[in-house]
C-alpha cells in the first residue's frame, strides 16, 4: 500500500476510486444552495477532469453541464409561474394570475414574481446542475463500463442490458448527427426545427439494430454462460438482491434529501451495502469468470476516494448543526456568506487532480508535446 | 466439425417467409477441420443466416423456425445456445463497430476470455500474441472509436479469436477495408487455418480478394444452398465470379485459374500476342466546363487536419475515382465538397465558374442542384415508410413535377414495389433508390461514397452502367472507393490521397496498371500491358479474330 514507483506511472485509477469521489462530492452539493459553494464544487469537478481525463474519451461533463443549466432554467420558469417555494416581499413583475377555486389553495397559476422566489428557484436548480456535473466529471474520469466489468455474473441480466443502454445514447446522438447532416443532401437546412420530428424515426430505428448486433456480440462471445447454480441459490440471491437495492436507494435518498432525518439515511444505505454485497457474494462463489489485468487499488485510489469523502463528511456535518452559509437565509435576499472552512472542505476534492496518476494516453500526448520537433504519429482518425 | 443435416429456416411457423419462400433451404454438408470455405451468393441471398446458423444466432436470437439439426463439434445448437458455443465457434458479425462492447482494444481482446473464464496469466498472454498476430500491438490502449475502419475490423477478429475457437465464421470481413488492409487480415486468415488448422467460414462479395484462399464453396441463392463444391468447379457454372475467372472463361482455359499467378503463367503467350493491339491510353484533356473547383484545400477533423492541401478540378463527363488506404480523406474530402464540413482554409467552388458557391456558406437547396451526394450507408437519407412516399418527399424537396423520382428509380432498378419499406429492400435496392432520389434534381456533380459495399456483382454491373450513362449525359462524377474493379470499369480519371494529399492523379489506365495496389486483377494479369478489364480484353482479342 505504500506510494511505490509502480503506483505513480502513468495509468488508469480504480474507476470505484473515481465513483466515490464524484459521489461524495455530489453528496456535499446536495447538503448546500449556497451558490458560491456550488459554483466552487462545478469547478472543482471541471478542473479534474481537465487535468485527468483519458485522451481520446467522449467528454461527458459537457453534455451533463447543459442539462444542468436546462435542469435551472426549468426551475426559474417554473416557480415564476407557479409560485410554491418561499413567499417573499419584493415583487419583481405580477403575471396576470388565473382565478382557481378555493379548494386548490396553495396552488397558484401567475401572479406576483419576487426576487426570493426567484433567487430560491435559481439555488435549487444549480443545486441540481453542481449534481449532475459532478456524475458528469465521473463518466468522463471513468467510464461506466469499466465499472460494469465488477458486476458479478449473478446480475447477467442486468449486465447486459446496461451495456447496451450505455452503448445506446451515445449510438443515439452519433446517429442523429449522421442523419442531420444527410438531411442536408436532400437539400434540407437542419437547422428547421420540424426537422426534429423527420429524423426521430430512422435515427431510433437505426441505434435499435445496432443494440440488438451488440446484444448478439456479447451472446456469442459467451456472455453469461454457464452460471450454474440451485434453485435455493438463485432464491436467496434475489431476496437479498432485492431488499438490498431496496436499502440502496432508500439510503441515497435519505442522504441526498437534506430534509428527512440522518437515522434514515446512513443506516438504511449501509444496510443495503452489506445485503447487495451478500447477494452478489452468494453469486459469485460460482462465477466462473476471471479478470484480465484488474485495476490495482493502492495508495492512490485512497487518496482519491478520501479526498471526495471529506467535502460529503464536512457538509453533512455542517448541515446537521446549521452552520452559516450552507443553507443561505432567502427572506430577505441577501448575498450569501461564504464560510473558508467549507470552501477549503470542497476544495480538497480538487487534490484528485494531482493525487491521481496520469493515464497513459494522456501522458503520452503531454510528453510529445513538450517536445514539438517530433511529430505525433498517432493519428487520431474519424 | 460443422455438419448441416437438412436444415431449412424461415420467420414464420408456416415454413414459409412473407414473399413466399424460405430464407434458407436444403443446407446438407459436413464442413471438415482446418478448411476455408467461402460462401458466394447475390445479396439478400441468405449468407448472413446461414453463417448466424453456425453457432445457434439463429434461431436463439433471431426467432423464427430452424427445421433439421446443425451440430458444431458435436454439439446440437437446438440444445446450446451461442453462449455455450462461445469456447467453440467465434463469429464476427457484419458492422465491426456494434459488436465492440468494451472500450479500447485490449479490453475489447480479453472480454471473450473474461466470460470463458480462461486464467488470468494464459490471458495475458494470448492477448499479446493476438496482438502481434493481428498487428494491433501499436494502438492497444486507444479507444475503439478512435481507430480506423481496418484497424476496427482487425480488432473484432482478434477479439473472437483471443479465446481461441476451432471455428471462425466471418460475415464480410473486407467490404469496409481498402485493397492492402484486406490482403492483410485474409493473409491472416490464410495462416490460421495453414499454421493452426482452424476451421474458417466467410462470407465476402469481394470474391477476387477471397476466391484464391478458398478450400470449399457453398453457393446460395434465394436461399437454396448447393452442396460442397470445389473452387474451381464452382467458377466454371457460377452466375457469381471475379474478373479472372471471367477473363479465363472467356479465353476457355481449363482448369480455371483462381490466383493472378496462375492465371498469369497461363497467359504467357496471350501477353506476347497482345500488345501490339493494345490501345494506347485514352488522351485525358478535359473537355467539358469545370464543375467543381478545389484550390489548396486544408480540413480538420477532431483537431487533426485530414486534407493537406488538396487540389482537383472536375469536369464535366468526367468520371473520377477517389482512392487510397482507409482514413485518407476520401470521405472527408466528398463531404467537403457538399458543405457538410467547414474548411480550415483553400478554398470549394461548386457549379460552373459563372455561377458557382461556396457549399461551406450556401444553403442546402443551392447545394443540392450543383451536387448530389449518396453517403457511405444510404440507410441515411432514407425517411419514409415505403419506397412511393420517399419518392413524392423527394419531388417535394426539389420542387419537381410529380413522379421524377419515381421516373428515375424505374430507369436505374426497375421493378420496385411502390409499398415495400425501404429497410426491407435489398441492399442494391437500397442504393438505387438513394442514387434515383438525388438524379432526380440532376445534380451537374454526383457524389458516391463506397458505392458496392455490399453489392453483388450484377447490382456493380448495373450501377457501372448507369454512371457510364451519366457521364455521357454530361454530368461530373466523383466517386469515393476501396473497389478497384470497379474504378478500373468506370473512372477515366483516379486520384490518390495518402494522408490527406494527392499523391496521384492521372487518367485510369496510367494510374491503376501501374500500382501495385490498386492494380486490378486483369492489369495484374496482363502486366506489362494497359488493359484493366475484361471487356478491353475482349475488344481486342476480338478485333484479331
Amino acid at each position: 500500500m505504500a506510494l511505490t514507483p509502480h503506483s505513480r506511472l502513468p495509468r488508469l485509477l480504480h474507476p470505484a476510486a473515481w465513483w466515490v469521489w464524484g459521489v461524495g462530492l455530489a453528496v456535499a452539493a446536495s447538503r448546500t444552495t449556497n451558490p458560491f459553494l456550488l459554483l466552487l464544487v462545478v469547478a472543482v469537478a471541471a478542473w479534474v477532469v481537465l487535468e485527468r481525463r483519458e485522451a481520446g474519451t467522449t467528454n461527458a461533463l459537457a453534455a451533463f453541464l447543459v442539462v444542468g443549466l436546462v435542469a435551472i432554467g426549468l426551475r426559474v420558469v417554473m416557480v415564476s409561474l407557479l409560485g410554491g417555494g418561499v413567499t417573499g416581499r419584493v415583487v419583481l413583475v405580477r403575471l396576470p394570475e388565473v382565478p382557481l377555486p378555493d379548494w386548490t389553495s396553495g396552488v397558484r397559476i401567475g401572479g406576483p414574481v419576487t426576487l426570493e422566489g426567484l433567487l430560491f428557484a435559481v439555488y435549487q436548480g444549480m443545486q441540481l446542475a453542481a449534481i449532475l456535473a459532478c456524475l458528469g466529471a465521473v463518466n468522463a474520469l471513468a467510464s461506466p463500463r469499466r465499472l460494469l466489468r465488477y458486476v458479478p455474473a449473478t446480475l447477467y441480466e442486468i449486465g447486459t442490458a446496461v451495456v447496451v443502454a450505455l452503448t445506446f445514447a451515445p449510438q443515439l446522438v452519433e446517429d442523429a448527427q449522421r442523419v442531420r447532416m444527410a438531411r442536408r443532401l436532400r437539400g434540407h437546412s437542419p437547422r428547421n426545427p420540424a426537422e426534429v420530428g423527420r429524423i426521430a424515426i430512422p435515427v431510433l430505428v437505426g441505434a435499435l439494430e445496432r443494440s440488438l448486433d451488440l446484444a448478439a456480440s456479447m451472446e456469442s462471445r459467451g456472455y453469461g454462460r454457464a452460471v450454474h447454480r440451485t434453485a435455493r441459490s438463485i432464491r436467496l440471491a434475489g431476496l437479498l438482491t432485492l431488499v438490498g437495492v431496496g436499502g440502496v436507494v432508500v439510503g441515497l435518498y435519505g442522504l441526498l434529501d437534506g430534509t428527512s432525518p440522518l437515522v434514515l439515511g446512513l443506516p438504511t444505505l449501509l444496510l443495503g451495502v452489506t445485503c447487495a454485497a451478500a447477494a452478489l457474494l452468494v453469486g459469485a462463489r460460482r462465477d466462473p469468470r476471471t479478470h484480465y489485468r484488474r485495476d490495482h487499488w493502492a495508495l492512490p485510489e485512497w487518496l482519491v476516494a478520501a479526498s471526495g469523502t471529506v467535502p460529503a463528511l464536512v457538509m453533512i456535518l455542517a448541515g446537521a448543526r446549521h452552520w452559516d452559509g450552507v443553507v443561505p437565509r432567502q427572506v430577505p435576499a441577501e448575498l450569501p456568506a461564504v464560510p473558508l472552512l467549507l470552501v477549503a472542505a470542497i476544495a480538497v476534492a480538487a487534490t484528485a487532480a494531482v493525487l491521481a496518476p496520469v493515464p497513459p494516453l494522456l501522458a503520452r500526448s503531454r510528453a510529445t508535446a513538450r517536445t514539438p520537433s517530433e511529430p505525433s504519429r498517432e493519428l487520431v482518425r474519424r | 466439425m460443422i455438419e448441416f443435416d437438412g436444415v431449412s429456416f424461415s420467420y414464420d411457423d408456416r415454413g414459409r417467409s412473407s414473399d413466399g419462400h424460405l430464407v434458407l433451404s436444403g443446407a446438407d454438408f459436413v464442413l471438415d477441420e482446418g478448411e476455408l470455405t467461402l460462401v458466394v451468393g447475390p445479396t439478400g441471398s441468405g449468407k448472413s443466416t446461414l453463417l448466424r446458423c453456425i453457432n445457434g444466432l439463429v434461431p436463439h436470437f433471431s426467432g423464427g423456425t430452424l427445421h433439421g439439426r446443425v451440430v458444431v463439434d458435436g454439439r446440437d445448437t437446438r440444445t446450446h445456445r451461442p453462449r455455450d458455443l462461445a469456447d467453440v465457434v467465434g463469429v464476427v458479425l457484419q458492422d465491426p463497430v456494434s459488436s465492440f462492447v468494451t472500450d479500447t482494444v485490449e479490453e475489447e481482446l480479453a472480454y471473450g476470455m473474461e466470460a470463458l473464464g480462461v486464467d488470468a496469466v494464459a490471458m495475458r498472454r494470448r492477448v499479446e500474441e493476438t496482438l502481434d498476430l493481428l498487428g494491433l500491438a501499436d494502438v492497444r490502449s486507444r479507444p475503439l472509436r478512435s481507430l480506423s475502419g481496418g484497424q476496427q475490423q482487425r480488432v473484432a477478429i482478434g477479439a473472437v479469436l483471443a479465446s481461441g475457437p476451432r471455428i471462425l465464421v466471418l460475415d464480410e470481413p473486407t467490404s469496409a477495408l481498402d485493397p492492402v488492409a484486406a490482403e492483410d487480415v485474409l493473409a491472416s486468415l490464410h495462416r490460421l487455418v495453414h499454421d493452426l488448422g482452424l476451421t474458417v467460414v466467410v462470407a465476402e462479395h469481394r470474391l477476387e480478394r477471397v476466391i484464391h484462399h478458398a478450400d470449399r464453396i457453398l453457393l446460395i441463392d434465394e436461399g437454396r444452398v448447393s452442396p460442397l463444391l470445389d473452387p474451381a468447379e464452382a467458377m466454371v457454372t457460377s452466375p457469381i465470379h471475379p474478373p479472372v475467372i471471367a477473363l479465363g472463361r472467356h479465353l476457355g482455359w481449363s482448369p480455371l485459374p483462381l490466383s493472378v499467378r496462375d492465371a498469369r503463367r497461363r497467359a504467357r503467350d496471350l501477353r506476347a500476342t497482345l500488345p501490339d493491339r493494345a490501345p494506347a491510353p485514352p488522351p485525358s484533356a478535359p473537355t467539358g466546363e469545370v464543375v467543381c473547383a478545389v484550390d489548396r484545400l486544408v480540413v480538420r477533423r477532431g483537431g487533426e487536419p485530414v486534407l493537406r492541401g488538396v487540389d482537383l478540378d472536375i469536369h464535366d463527363g468526367d468520371v473520377v475515382a477517389v482512392m487510397g488506404r482507409n482514413g485518407a480523406g476520401k470521405s472527408t474530402l466528398l463531404a467537403t465538397l457538399v458543405g457538410q464540413l467547414v474548411p480550415m482554409s483553400g478554398s470549394v467552388r461548386l457549379g460552373p465558374p459563372a455561377d458557382s458557391i461556396d457549399p461551406a456558406r450556401a444553403r442546402p437547396a443551392e447545394i443540392v442542384v450543383r451536387a448530389g451526394m449518396v453517403p457511405q450507408d444510404p440507410a441515411t437519407i432514407l425517411y419514409a415508410d415505403s419506397v412511393a412516399e420517399e419518392c413524392r418527399a423527394a419531388d417535394r424537396d426539389f420542387h419537381l413535377p410529380t413522379g421524377t423520382a419515381r421516373a428515375v428509380l424505374d430507369r436505374i432498378a426497375p421493378g420496385i414495389d411502390d409499398v415495400q419499406h425501404p429497410r426491407e429492400l435489398s441492399e442494391g435496392q437500397r442504393l438505387s433508390l438513394a442514387l434515383s432520389l438525388i438524379l432526380a434534381s440532376e445534380p451537374r456533380l454526383v457524389l458516391l461514397d463506397e458505392p458496392t459495399r455490399g453489392l453483388d456483382y450484377q447490382a456493380k454491373r448495373r450501377l457501372v452502367e448507369l454512371l457510364r450513362e451519366l457521364a455521357a449525359a454530361g454530368h461530373g462524377i466523383v466517386l469515393a472507393t476501396h473497389d478497384v474493379e470497379l474504378a478500373a470499369e468506370v473512372a477515366t480519371r483516379v486520384v490518390v490521397l495518402a494522408e490527406g494529399e494527392v499523391v496521384a492523379d492521372g487518367p485510369a489506365a496510367g494510374v491503376l496498371a501501374g500500382s501495385p495496389a490498386f492494380a486490378p486483377q486483369v492489369a495484374k494479369i496482363l502486366h506489362p500491358l494497359h488493359l484493366l478489364t475484361v471487356e478491353e480484353v475482349v475488344a481486342c482479342t476480338g478485333a484479331a479474330s
